[in-house]
């Protein structure tokens, strides 16, 4: 019998640059689809949420329902919000999208709003006496005003959609998360901290990324603000 | 919709009430978990917030501390904390991750609150002599009470999703009976279970909402 290995996997240690190594593959994986998930189910949410805004803006009496129920959906935990899906998705990746999407949805709808009825109704009436028309006026002054607001949203509902994926696990498809709930199962402490490392990773990279495209679309608050 | 129909079936059995396992007990743990965890979390982040935002000092950590805790996964430090030393103690894992996860969003409304309240009102306290205890627990904190509940209201609800995702790091909780459900593959299970955790999630929100509206009052009457 030879003897076992005496490496940090053999130690089961929490940094360990062998599991690196020999896992890189599985590791690479994980983080594609923990990116697909996210990105997918964000740019979703996006769709969905920048025309509900708008409706919610332009009738009144719409924003109300549409808030009340984007926070009912906000309060429900993750966990309860995969399994509510599960008769309708199974066990796939579309249910872990669609309860991502109804996440996000929730923060984006808020914040685009929140964006669009901050422009200030002088800026309205100068565009209309400038004859702009509603599309015009919508598409041109009012969603560029609304853009350091709609991205804040973004941000978040995206740092909240790479943190949430995780609990996808429970059906398989959690990307970062399947990893980190095998490394529990087998008490695998370089996995889970390996794992739960790079989802942070991705959750950081990902807001960096959205700053720099927020100063990119948004030239003006900065020489504002300088 | 024969699932829901299923999964009432499996809510209305009393059978699954009873016991260990049921329904009862899982919604007594999970009730414990949020309110001591909360109360804990109060303790540890209001006096914090409220000295800091009194003297106007670290409002970056207290701010970003927010975002950190968002982009942190509740499932992963659950894990992370299992496989410490910390796991051996039953719910330990599962309490600590809580009020970790509870701490960044109270300490950052109460700081945002006080930093917020008027710095006029806060000079003319100033002006009238008051001593710094008494800017603060007379002015400061009476004005900053909405926010501050506010933050309380988040962490609430934050508890009640953690405390749910503890189950699948073998936590107590309602949760247990979803992560049992797809042990089981016992789709209505899994749904009575998910329901459950909503409907006690919509319910601390509704506490929470009913409070706000009644807060404020007996805190102007009271002045």
């Amino acid at each position: 019998m030879t003897a076992p290995p005496d490496d940090c996997l053999a130690r089961n240690e929490w940094i360990c640059g062998a599991y690196l190594s020999t896992r890189r593959q599985i590791l690479f994986d994980a983080v594609v689809q923990h990116l697909q998930l996210t990105l997918l189910s964000v740019l979703i949410a996006l769709v969905v949420a920048l025309p509900l805004a708008v409706l919610a803006r332009r009738w009144g009496w719409a924003a109300g329902p549409v808030l009340a129920v984007t926070t009912v959906l906000y309060t429900i935990p993750s966990l309860a919000m995969f399994s509510l899906l599960l008769p309708l998705y199974g066990l796939s990746a579309a249910l872990v999208v669609a309860g991502l999407v109804l996440y996000s949805l929730t923060l984006l709808v808020r914040n685009i709003l929140a964006g669009l009825r901050a422009v200030p109704e002088e800026t309205r009436q100068a565009a209309r006496g400038l004859g702009y028309g509603p599309v015009r006026l919508l598409l041109t002054v009012e969603l560029p005003l609304a853009l350091p607001a709609a991205m804040a949203g973004l941000r978040i509902a995206t740092v909240s959609a790479v943190s949430l994926v995780t609990v996808g696990a429970i059906v398989g498809f959690g990307g970062l998360g399947n990893l980190i709930y095998a490394g529990m199962n087998t008490y695998f402490k370089a996995q889970v901290l390996t794992a739960s490392v790079l989802c942070v990773l991705i959750a950081f990279a990902a807001d960096l990324l959205l700053l720099g495209v927020q100063r990119l679309l948004t030239p003006w608050t900065r020489a504002a603000r300088t | 919709m024969s699932t829901l129909a299923a999964s009432w079936d499996w809510l209305t059995d009393p059978a699954h009430w009873s016991g260990d396992d049921g329904i009862r007990h899982r919604l007594l743990q999970h009730l414990l978990l949020t309110v001591v965890c909360l109360l804990l979390s109060c303790l540890i982040a209001l006096p914090v917030a409220l000295v800091l935002g009194h003297l106007g000092k670290g409002g970056a950590l207290a701010v970003n501390l927010s975002n950190v805790g968002r982009a942190v996964p509740t499932f992963a430090v659950l894990v992370l904390l299992l496989l410490t030393p910390v796991g051996r103690w039953g719910e330990g894992p599962t309490v600590v991750a809580l009020v970790l996860f509870a701490v960044p969003p109270l300490l950052t409304n109460a700081y945002v609150g006080m930093r917020e309240v008027d710095r006029g009102v806060v000079q003319a306290a100033r002006g009238m002599g008051m001593t710094g205890r008494q800017l603060l627990f007379r002015v400061e904190l009476p004005l900053a009470l909405p926010l501050l509940l506010n933050g309380v209201r988040i962490a609430a609800v934050q508890l009640v999703a953690t405390a749910t995702i503890a189950a699948l790091a073998g936590g107590g909780g309602l949760g247990r009976i979803i992560t049992a459900g797809f042990n089981l593959a016992s789709t209505p299970m899994v749904v009575a279970g998910a329901l459950l955790v909503a409907v006690f999630a919509l319910l601390v929100e509704g506490v929470f909402e009913v409070a706000e509206r009644l807060v404020p009052r007996w805190a102007r009457g009271g002045r």
